[in-house]
């Protein structure tokens, strides 16, 4: 069999692809098996990982958060999850909240205690309240309600736990929630154009 | 300093000399370092980079330790040049890659070198050959002091160094040793241990660090975390997980010897044989064969023939080598005879079984 990605060389190495439920099979010679091992490398890098680590979890926060950007260099937090650098040391203070649990992801602490030096850069939530803290704000009052996110999260816990049960429990509940949501998002929908019709 | 002057030289590195170098190649530290509020380099402007590379001039200028040191802009340098810098191990991959705004400085003896403007706007690396993580430390710790007594790095009392990607953050710290463990890998313990290594937060690379294959029974090990321990912390436990493969690629070395000593020697000479009749070899196969002469060498299997003399030849058998040792350009397959030439004159005239 001949490779299909040169068709010149012998084909040695037979991969199997799942893009999207497609699945396809490749057979490649030794060079394009290599190059394409490369090019799956590369497509896949550290801000990848990085990115998979700040997404993880938190969701409703996410939105908002993506807004927020270093008064010092522009970055915004969106920008860092996309290519998985800072834009300076100011980001450090710009984005604190964000940042101090993904340090504790990566490295299990946030507590410096190595070498000191005269300090340069005060890591400090920023003093001056910020635009998004408008959008913040209606985030607070759904909060009270059972938080359809945070059973997400527990979902994903109790899935990594192997705790099936648990698992298909608040799957169940999960449901619930969000067909009533709809129903309640269709019966706004209703009221609104009826309240018209009467006015 | 010329660069092409560097082909005369033996890197410090390769020295064979230090602690337990039949077993450890090479130690290595590097830290990440910034200057507060000036964009990293991949989010800087040219006014940005170019104020960095003035602040490291100046710098520079004033360190005992870089008196005998060159300073280069990446820009300057052909492609040639970088890759040869690369294969010995000055810059990293990516400082050649992408050279826009860049610069290197390095020490005559290629003890010390600084990346500039890479992924953060400095990047300090010792490096000596041996198990000398102490040594290496000593020197970088004074000399990131003396770099930034005229500019201070960005410095947080909450979180130490920051750095560009928060993976560095805290220490900006990463301590490697370079291995050589043929027998772990013969004797197929390799991959335990490496899980073992991953479980302990500790990362494996192949010879030329990030991304890298493990070739020829190299293999970098270095510290993951760099917030949280201190410094001397984080070296002591790459200190306590290295002399433990030490020991275990010890005990494989014996048990080979002492179960399978007609086929290791069989396998060492083969290839010591091969090394010194090839006429045409690529460089995958003279650093799979070149490892097992190195082991030869360690177990008094192969004699009279110096560990520096076959540490460089893994160095001075890369692309980029040749060519500059050829002083032209040569295609891989016109490489491929140089290089057995090369093998050759180096091998005949010093050894005998």
């Amino acid at each position: 069999m001949l490779c299909s990605i040169c068709n010149k060389n012998q084909a040695t190495v037979h991969l199997t692809e799942i893009v999207d439920e497609q699945m396809t099979e490749l057979h490649l010679c030794e060079d394009c098996a290599r190059q394409k091992s490369l090019n799956m490398e590369q497509q896949f890098g550290l801000a990848d990982l990085l990115a998979g680590m700040v997404n993880f979890g938190k969701q409703p926060e996410d939105k908002n958060s993506d807004l927020i950007k270093c008064p010092n260099c522009n970055l915004s937090y969106a920008d860092f999850k996309k290519i998985g650098r800072l834009g300076c040391s100011e980001c450090y203070s710009a984005f604190r909240k964000l940042l101090i649990p993904l340090l504790k992801k990566i490295h299990g602490s946030t507590t410096y205690i190595g070498k000191t030096t005269e300090e340069s850069v005060s890591v400090k939530e920023p003093l001056a309240p910020m635009k998004f803290d408008i959008l913040e704000k209606p985030e607070v009052k759904t909060s009270k309600q059972p938080d359809l996110a945070e059973l997400k999260n527990k979902l994903t816990d109790a899935i990594k736990a192997e705790n099936f049960e648990e698992a298909a429990r608040i799957r169940d509940e999960i449901k619930m929630m969000e067909k009533k949501e709809i129903d309640t998002i269709k019966k706004k929908n209703s009221k609104i154009p009826d309240k018209k019709d009467k006015s | 300093m010329k660069i092409d002057n560097l082909i005369n030289n033996t890197s410090e590195w390769l020295k064979g000399s230090g602690l337990d170098s039949d077993i450890v190649i090479s130690s290595r530290i590097r830290l990440a370092r910034n200057f507060p509020s000036i964009p990293f380099p991949h989010w800087a402007n040219n006014n940005q980079t170019e104020e960095v590379t003035q602040k490291v001039k100046t710098a520079i200028a004033s360190v005992a330790y870089l008196k005998k040191s060159s300073l280069f802009m990446m820009p300057e340098l052909d492609q040639l040049d970088k890759q040869f810098l690369v294969e010995r191990h000055l810059i990293s991959h990516e400082h050649a890659a992408r050279s826009e705004g860049k610069a290197l400085c390095f020490t005559d003896n290629e003890v010390i070198s600084v990346m500039v403007n890479e992924e953060d706007h400095l990047r300090i690396q010792v490096m000596k050959s041996g198990l000398d993580l102490d040594d290496v430390w000593q020197i970088i710790n004074r000399l990131d002091d003396d770099l930034s007594k005229n500019h201070p790095f960005a410095f947080s009392k909450e979180l130490g160094f920051l750095t560009a990607c928060p993976t560095n953050t805290g220490t900006g710290m990463r301590g490697s040793v370079m291995l050589h463990l043929p027998a772990l890998v013969m004797t197929r313990q390799i991959n335990k241990v490496l899980d073992a290594i991953a479980k302990l937060s500790f990362t494996t690379r192949g010879l030329y660090g990030e991304g890298t294959e493990a070739s020829g029974n190299f293999f970098q090990i270095s510290n993951q975390v760099s917030l949280g321990p201190k410094e001397e912390e984080i070296l002591d436990n790459i200190k306590g997980v290295i002399r433990q493969i030490i020991d275990q690629e010890k005990a494989a070395r014996q048990s080979l010897l002492s179960k399978n000593r007609s086929v290791l020697e069989d396998r060492i000479l083969r290839s010591f044989g091969t090394l010194l009749n090839a006429r045409i070899i690529t460089s995958q196969e003279t650093v799979e064969l070149l490892s097992m002469v190195r082991l030869g060498n360690d177990m008094g299997i192969i004699k009279n023939i110096e560990r520096s003399l076959i540490n460089e030849l893994f160095i001075l058998t890369q692309p980029a080598h040749l060519q500059k040792i050829e002083k032209k350009k040569l295609s891989p397959q016109e490489r491929d005879i140089k290089r057995a030439d090369l093998i050759r004159q180096r091998l005949e005239t010093k050894p005998k079984i």
